[in-house]
């Protein structure tokens, strides 16, 4: 290989995947349905969630043909309203939330501490398998009929106007938000008890760290969210009056329920990608990372800060203009650790010895797109831009940004990053540098004329639009058309290298987490001894000591 | 070019021709809001401009083949505590700046002409002070400060005005208000931005602004014969309001002579500025607004008034300034004799409230 690589592979003609693993340990379909393996739980994760993405994919690929032309022609109003909704409900509770946390988080985060497992298997099957019955009832929903409420529910609509499967819809993400509590509790009872010998808190690699942080806000967040869509439901059965001016209800209340789970949201969706990218960078720059304790602090500052800020959804909503000021300061205030978190990583390769594997494309892929996305969020936290830009395709356009470019982009550097440490094999890598570059190109021609439609005054949630948003609207369908192959892509070759992608070896990345010093793919147990952590994370001096005695010894 | 198809050409041609960043800036507070814009999207670009550089000059110094060993660096206290303040300094100048743009937005000057607004699926309900109904259209003089009065009769609506820069959202339940100064006629898209159901993108109008001149001459000719706050008396005398709320002095009701904009102490010792809203609210949610020294006895209107009802008894008390009007309706209304009993139907003020707003 040439010296702009760091991977080492074992000779392939004599490398094996070794026969214990957690993988081969038991065979047969209830060994996983009944399984207790965080690795295999993480298994079933990511087919659920993949799962899910492809049909949330499918719905956005719909509705970006339906909006290649101005009129409403390709599916009746009503049809683009359910196709929105569906989108956003599926890819927010069924793919965002537990994409990071529930896959790779599952599967790393006992690894990283040097446990065995996490503190609380079987809650954490419990927790897939709220998962996929909150998933049955979400397709349900959508088999007989959809829903129109967009995936926020607005009072009164949801309530009182529409009549399509609110209730069904509000109960299937009612449940699967359990399966993110109980994610979340697992992770936190496992980082303050199970961590190994040696493992203090700053030692934690930063993926840990940022994780924590998202579980404090899915434990503390989401069963406010349970108890708003119950309060739909009821609302919408009974008709109870919480939400309804008639009955003397307050709709807003529904609005500072809903964004008081649905803000910090955000930050569970985005804060366990940050801990990937932090893996990523210091890999691959061969590199401590900047400022380690500025970067696992500012993921625990985002979420404080993160529940104090919802009420900047509803600036132009009548909340009295002086709360409007204090949640826009507040705002302003959330914003400044991500800079932080850009600026440490950028400085991460800074004297480093960088090389550019498909995980680091997708990770510098996401330092551009999330910047972008974090400084458009800046425009709609300032309330005086906001009065204009809100609720309009700008509004689209940042949080795609944010969401796509950011936790998307995270999650397949992760995927990809750790692909050889769940299979033991690895991925092709012409080929999927090919695809990140797609993704990159396909991703910006899809969302970046939104922020011109939006600065236009594009309103989003609209089947139909005047005719001179439609070149902008054209290059967007482009744009979603290559980012839909991006996205194929992987799943083809990722699927083709079970079989075919060569033997990875334990560490072909060179890498200085717990979850590399032990065989790919993992023993059932992680490690044949639980782990004395005698250095700092990401020491790699102590990496090449290791490797070194281990040549001597050989 | 033979080789693009000629509908491609076409379509390219047109958009480069009409290629715009921003909407037409045709109010007063559009380039001030357009000014923050532009210092954002700046500030945008440097910030992304320095991650970019560094990524990019990283990338090329400290790539492997030139760079083979890293060195380890633990962090920099002086470089982290730059990229925090730097960036707080920046988020924080836009604060204010958006603050003050916010304030001025929503806080309409005295010297206004109010517009009211309903909404409801899928359409906009304006009405004018003169009586001038419109549908998904809004006529506005340029040159003139005017404050919208904005409310839903079911769901959330927002109404927003991309050219003005403005939006509020429309509320089932309570009052919202905003306010522009147009300043180029023309013809502005009007947007419904909270989605709202089955024809949420149908529910779109236009905004036209108008000369002063124009705009009087189009107010004549689309009036509906009463002004709004004839309307409001109307309302006022076959509701039989006047019947409690008069100036006689064993009146059952508050005198509401020249009551809007007072300050009341309510029975419950609250305070309130007598405004729309708490008109509104008066009106139908009585029992909780008393006015100290009269019997909790006034009926609730709720479900009996529509919205558009409401902003016309609003319009017709916010000018209500002597009592004599209130015993000119009265006189065409047949009072019960101390007793209940329905008051004649299609009761008319016979006499014009003084100074309509044109």
């Amino acid at each position: 290989m040439s010296a702009a690589t760091i991977v080492t592979l074992p000779d392939q003609a004599t490398a094996r995947i070794p026969k214990m693993n957690f993988l081969t340990k038991e065979n047969g379909l209830l060994s996983w349905l009944l399984t207790g393996d965080h690795k295999r739980i993480a298994t079933l994760y990511l087919i659920s969630i993949t799962f899910f993405f492809f049909i949330g994919g499918a719905l956005a690929g719909l509705i970006r043909l339906e909006l290649l032309t101005p009129q409403n022609d390709l599916v009746a109003a009503d049809t683009y309203n359910k196709l929105f909704s569906m989108h956003g409900l599926i890819m927010v509770f069924f793919f965002l939330v537990p994409s990071v946390p529930a896959t790779i988080g599952n599967f790393l985060m006992p690894m990283m501490v040097g446990a065995k497992d996490l503190a609380l298997p079987k809650i954490n099957l419990l927790s897939w398998y709220l998962y996929v019955i909150g998933g049955l009832m979400m397709l349900w929903t959508m088999c007989v009929g959809g829903v129109d409420t967009g995936w926020t529910f607005t009072t009164p609509l949801s309530t009182h106007y529409l009549n399509t499967h609110v209730v069904s819809a509000a109960m299937s993400v009612f449940v699967a938000g359990f399966s993110s509590i109980l994610t979340g509790l697992n992770f936190i009872v496992t980082i303050h008890k199970m961590r190994c010998p040696g493992m203090t808190w700053f030692r934690l690699p930063l993926f840990v760290w940022s994780n924590y942080a998202a579980s404090i806000l899915m434990v503390l967040g989401t069963p406010v969210l349970a108890i708003t869509l119950t309060l739909v439901a009821l609302e919408r059965i009974f008709h109870i009056g919480v939400f309804d001016p008639a009955f003397g209800g307050d709709p807003l209340l529904f609005q500072h329920l809903f964004w008081f789970y649905s803000h910090p949201a955000v930050y569970i969706m985005i804060l366990p990608g940050f801990g990937v990218i932090s893996e990523v960078i210091s890999t691959f720059s061969r590199k401590r990372v900047f400022g380690y304790t500025a970067v696992a602090f500012s993921s625990v500052a985002i979420a404080v800060f993160g529940f104090f800020v919802w009420a900047h959804h509803m600036f132009i909503m009548g909340i009295s203009n002086y709360s409007a000021l204090v949640f826009s300061l507040l705002t302003m205030l959330v914003a400044v650790p991500s800079a932080i978190k850009i600026y440490n990583w950028a400085f991460t390769l800074y004297k480093g010895s960088i090389t550019f594997e498909t995980p680091m494309l997708y990770a510098i892929g996401f330092m551009g797109l999330f910047t972008i996305g974090g400084l458009t969020g800046v425009f709609l936290g300032a309330t005086g831009t906001d009065i204009h830009l809100t609720e309009t395709y700008f509004v689209v356009a940042h949080f795609h940004f944010v969401m796509v470019g950011g936790m998307l982009m995270s999650f397949l550097a992760g995927i990809h990053f750790w692909w050889p440490k769940w299979t033991g094999r690895m991925y092709p890598e012409k080929i999927s540098q090919l695809a990140a570059l797609t993704t990159f190109i396909g991703f910006n021609l899809t969302f970046f004329p939104q922020f011109i439609l939006g600065t236009l005054g594009m309103p989003r949630r609209y089947a139909a639009y005047p005719p001179e948003f439609q070149v902008l609207n054209v290059f967007s369908t482009a744009g979603a058309t290559v980012l839909g192959i991006g996205y194929l892509l992987p799943i083809l070759y990722l699927t083709w290298s079970l079989k075919y992608g060569a033997i990875a070896g334990d560490n072909p990345w060179h890498a200085t987490g717990l979850e590399w010093q032990t065989q790919s793919p993992p023993l059932t147990e992680n490690f044949p001894e639980i782990p004395i952590m005698d250095h700092e994370a990401y020491d790699y001096e102590w990496l090449e000591r290791m490797e070194r005695k281990e040549v001597a010894s050989v | 070019m033979s080789h693009i198809s000629p509908v491609l050409w076409q379509f390219l041609v047109k958009w480069l021709t009409n290629f715009s960043l921003f909407p037409p800036e045709a109010s007063k507070v559009a380039p001030q809001m357009d000014a923050l814009y532009f210092f954002m999207v700046l500030i945008s670009l440097v910030g992304l401009t320095v991650v970019i550089l560094l990524i990019v000059s990283f990338s090329v110094l400290y790539n492997k083949k030139r760079h083979p060993v890293a060195v380890q660096i633990e962090g920099s206290t002086l470089l982290e505590a730059t990229w925090t303040i730097i960036p707080l300094g920046l988020f924080l100048i836009t604060f204010v700046w958006g603050a003050l743009l916010y304030f001025r937005i929503y806080t309409p000057p005295a010297n206004a002409m109010n517009i009211y607004v309903v909404g409801k699926q899928w359409m906009w309900k304006i009405e004018h002070p003169g009586g001038q109904h419109e549908i998904d259209a809004l006529h506005v003089p340029i040159g003139r400060p005017v404050q919208l009065t904005i409310i839903s009769q079911d769901v959330f609506h927002s109404f927003s005005i991309p050219a003005f820069r403005v939006k509020r959202e429309a509320i089932p339940g309570r009052y919202t208000s905003v306010w522009f100064e147009a300043t180029v006629p023309g013809t502005y898209h009007l947007f419904c931005t909270q989605y709202c159901g089955t024809n949420h993108s149908q529910m779109i109008g236009e905004v036209v602004a108008m000369k002063p001149d124009d705009f009087r001459q189009w107010l004549q000719g689309s009036t509906s014969g009463n002004s709004l706050a004839q309307d409001g008396e109307r309302l006022f005398a076959s509701l039989s309001c006047n019947a409690c709320h008069n100036p006689r002095p064993d009146s059952r009701g508050p005198n509401l002579v020249g009551i809007y904009g007072s300050h009341l102490t309510l029975a419950s010792g609250e305070t309130v500025t007598v405004d729309d809203a708490f008109l509104r609210q008066a009106i139908l949610n009585p029992s909780e607004h008393v006015t100290p020294g009269y019997a909790p006895i006034m009926p609730t209107y709720q479900g009996q008034i529509s919205e558009e009802g409401v902003f016309a008894l609003v319009e017709y008390l916010k000018h209500l300034d002597s009592d004599y009007r209130i015993q000119q309706t009265l006189n065409t209304t047949v009072l019960p004799a101390d007793n209940e009993g329905s008051p004649a139907p299609g009761a008319k003020g016979s006499k014009a409230p003084g100074e309509v707003k044109q």
